[in-house]
């Protein structure tokens, strides 16, 4: 790539051949209003807001989608410029159910922003949205699509195609009547959509949302019947301070946990001790799997083995690639391991009775409520997980509490069920499941740690959208003899789309793992669908820094030596993939339609 | 719908099963059966191996690209000023007399669709219509009467 040299604003800046005129904008430090274009995604250019003006051109260029040419001289803030994103804006107003105060995206609104940064008083045009009938599709668990709000710059079309090869949402006729469609413009809940939340993430408006729960979730702190527990995922405590303040990759754990109690849960406890509670019981699944595969010479056994912590990925399995729902470990997300530990064993111990309970959970995540509302979800004989909220959901909720976030002093979770070790934090991390598996399942067969510096496999890290690792296990405990010598070949996928491109190469036989983590959204967990917007790859980045920043300080920092799991083993579950395990942590799945 | 599944099949093998053989294997659906139902844009997604809702997107595209059931013969009127203003509502006027229906609507024995296009083409002899893919040109209240009456006893 060769350097070129640009003016903009009369500013001079070099830039890689290549960049377009808004990525050089940003560089020289100009901002250039935009609404389709997103930094995951690939350019559309059908918004029109970033109109600037190119000497020699005669007409404004969207500039998201304008390569820079050597010696380009661009103005972004022309009175021909302003008034032409001015009338971009108000035509896109329009059309657009500006009922502003009655909005879920209210004072998050892009178009809002831009609205008001123009200063857009009057109305120039029509107001169109009385002719327009638009439709509104709420009777999903985990999204509202509301088509009133929406403004077409198809973010949310990208993101389901290019990040996650599914497609729910399409474009579909023309003109003035196109719009975002599913197929047949069925509901969400009839479609292929697995409730991942990129496109409520990257929407610019409201047209995207999730389905919010804070109202049941502040009913049940006001109702004196009721003892509320909470549970926090481990991305959330990396990502909240981005909603209050802080910058991104800023840890809030101390500080979340202090805001919930002021919010008035009675009890905080932490996902987190069921990701290391997942580790016990998936960890001797995958063991059993391979005892069963090399030992008994099992031709039934079902190998790779694939994680089963995200529930978008779940959704997408059982839609794209039914006839490996066997390959799923058996395990449930650590949220609903929790869920069905918060009304047995927690009500037990601490003496409550489980119809008082009322459990919500802080997610990065919106397919996590889908989750809680799937029938399987019920083991402890009621709804396991009552509301799901997200990160942000959250953060409203400790706004609404009138919290000072900013200065607030750290607490520590309550017990029982809120210890945990640096292995369950970073389940937030792509690949951070699997690493936290190889360093238990290592230890469990060799009696050693993992042959890696200060715990960390490095090679299970990082960005790519598919990486793979290998182990090999030597020295065995004699009770795992039959592993001497094995190459644990493993794999880990983020984002869907790498994932159906993983299973394509498993399928097709090109490759064979033992194990594979699957995440369904971009970087893991900490790029979940609840997470603060924006999220973009810098954002994850420093995510992901804080996440294992967060592992290298804690105590412990293997799931097996978590004290509450021996105890919570000895005292109620016996053994991994025992009976009550497999009465309340396991699930099973279901093959739906393809189409 | 095994014979819905038999054709899709036929046309991704004749006309390939990449991302541009979704239009002519959306026409060959059409010319078979008329429309295309869900059950068929499922099948090409299948054979494609695209999503459903892409498919969808596709068909609703193009006008004659039709996702509800048609007639067996589909009479498209122009719609657009040159042909109004030659008479084009006499004409719509007598189809609809004859044949009992408005426009978006068919009969109840699925034999005629009536619906409006955009311009096609032949303003110099306006009004113009199309049956199915044959135009007819110059109309005027008689002559499409004679029209649909050969049509009516094909």
């Amino acid at each position: 790539m060769s350097k070129i040299s640009i003016k903009i604003d009369g500013i001079s800046i070099d830039i890689e051949e290549g960049q377009t005129i808004l990525e050089a904008a940003k560089l020289a430090g100009i901002k250039i209003p935009s609404l389709c274009y997103h930094e995951d995604l690939r350019v559309a250019g059908n918004c029109r807001v970033c109109l600037v003006e190119l000497k020699g051109a005669r007409n404004l260029v969207a500039s998201c989608a304008m390569p820079a040419n050597d010696g380009m001289e661009v103005s972004t803030n022309t009175h021909r410029v302003r008034e032409a994103r001015k009338h971009v804006i108000e035509l896109l107003l329009s059309e657009h159910n500006a009922d502003c105060t009655k909005c879920y995206k209210n004072g998050k609104c892009e178009l809002q922003n831009l609205a008001s940064e123009y200063i857009v008083g009057e109305h120039m045009f029509l107001d169109l949205v009385p002719d327009k009938h638009y439709s509104i599709d709420r009777y999903n668990p985990a999204i509202v699509k509301d088509d009133s709000r929406c403004i077409r710059c198809q973010r949310c079309v990208r993101t389901c195609e290019q990040l996650q090869s599914v497609s729910a949402l399409g474009v579909a006729y023309k003109g003035a009547a196109m719009k975002v469609s599913t197929f047949y413009e069925n509901e969400l809940f009839e479609v292929v959509c697995t409730n991942c939340g990129q496109c409520v993430n990257r929407c610019p408006t409201g047209a995207l949302v999730e389905k919010t729960y804070i109202d049941e979730v502040w009913d049940a702190l006001y109702d004196p019947n009721k003892h509320v527990v909470v549970q926090t995922a481990p991305a959330v405590r990396v990502a909240l301070g981005e909603e209050l303040g802080f910058g991104p990759g800023q840890r809030v754990t101390g500080k979340m946990v202090t805001a919930l109690k002021r919010i008035g849960f009675d009890s905080i406890l932490d996902t987190d001790f069921t990701a290391d509670l997942t580790i016990m019981e998936e960890g001797t699944e995958l063991l059993r799997r391979l005892k069963r595969a090399i030992v008994d010479k099992d031709p039934n056994v079902s190998l790779p083995m694939f994680t089963s912590c995200s529930p978008g990925w779940i959704k997408f399995i059982e839609h794209t690639f039914p006839e490996y729902l066997d390959n799923l470990s058996t395990c449930k997300s650590p949220q609903q391991m929790f869920g069905a530990l918060v009304k047995t064993y927690y009500a037990q111990k601490r003496n409550i009775d489980p119809a008082n309970i009322v459990s919500v959970s802080i997610m990065p995540c919106t397919a996590k409520k889908f989750e809680a509302d799937r029938p399987e979800m019920r083991s402890s004989g009621y709804k396991d997980v009552d509301y799901v909220l997200t990160t942000r959901e959250l953060a409203t909720m400790i706004k609404q509490t009138g919290i000072d976030f900013l200065t607030l002093a750290d607490s520590s979770y309550d017990s029982i069920m809120g210890k945990s070790t640096g292995a369950a934090v970073i389940f937030g991390a792509t690949g951070g499941v699997m690493e936290a598996a190889l360093r238990t399942a290592y230890e469990i067969v060799t009696g050693r740690e993992v042959p890696f510096d200060a715990l960390n496999i490095t090679p299970v890290r990082g960005i790519e959208g598919m990486r793979e690792a290998s182990i090999k296990i030597e020295n065995t405990l004699p009770a795992w003899g039959f592993l001497e010598g094995v190459e644990l070949k493993t794999a880990v996928a983020h984002g869907l789309a790498n994932a159906k491109l993983l299973m394509e190469n498993i399928h097709a036989g090109a490759k064979s793992y033992h194990f594979v983590e699957i995440m369904a959204c971009p970087g893991g967990c900490l790029g979940g669908g609840g997470q603060p917007i924006p999220t973009n790859a810098d954002i994850r980045k420093k995510r992901a820094e804080a996440i294992y920043d967060e592992d290298m300080n804690m105590p412990l920092r293997k799931s097996h030596e978590n004290p509450e799991i021996s105890i919570i083993y000895e005292e109620f579950l016996g053994e991994p993939l025992g009976t009550k395990s497999h009465e309340l942590l396991h699930t099973h799945y279901k093959e739906r339609l393809r189409y | 719908m095994d014979e819905v599944k038999a054709l899709v099949n036929g046309l991704a093998n004749k006309h390939g099963r990449t991302r541009e053989s979704l239009l002519p294997i959306l026409q060959g659906v059409v010319d078979k059966m008329r429309y295309l139902s869900s059950e068929a844009m499922t099948e090409v997604a299948r054979e494609l191996d695209l999503s459903a809702a892409q498919v969808f997107g596709t068909a609703t595209f193009y006008s004659f690209l039709d996702t509800q059931p048609r007639g067996k013969y589909v009479i498209r009127i122009c719609k657009t000023i040159s042909c109004d203003m030659h008479g084009k509502r006499d004409v719509l006027q007598t189809i609809e007399e004859i044949l009992k229906i408005r426009i978006g609507e068919t009969t109840s024995n699925r034999k005629f669709t009536l619906l409006e296009t955009n311009c096609l083409g032949w303003c110099h002899k306006a009004p113009a219509m199309l049956i199915n893919d044959e135009p007819y040109t110059e109309l005027n209240a008689d002559k499409v009467r004679d029209i649909i009456n050969e049509y009516i006893r094909k």
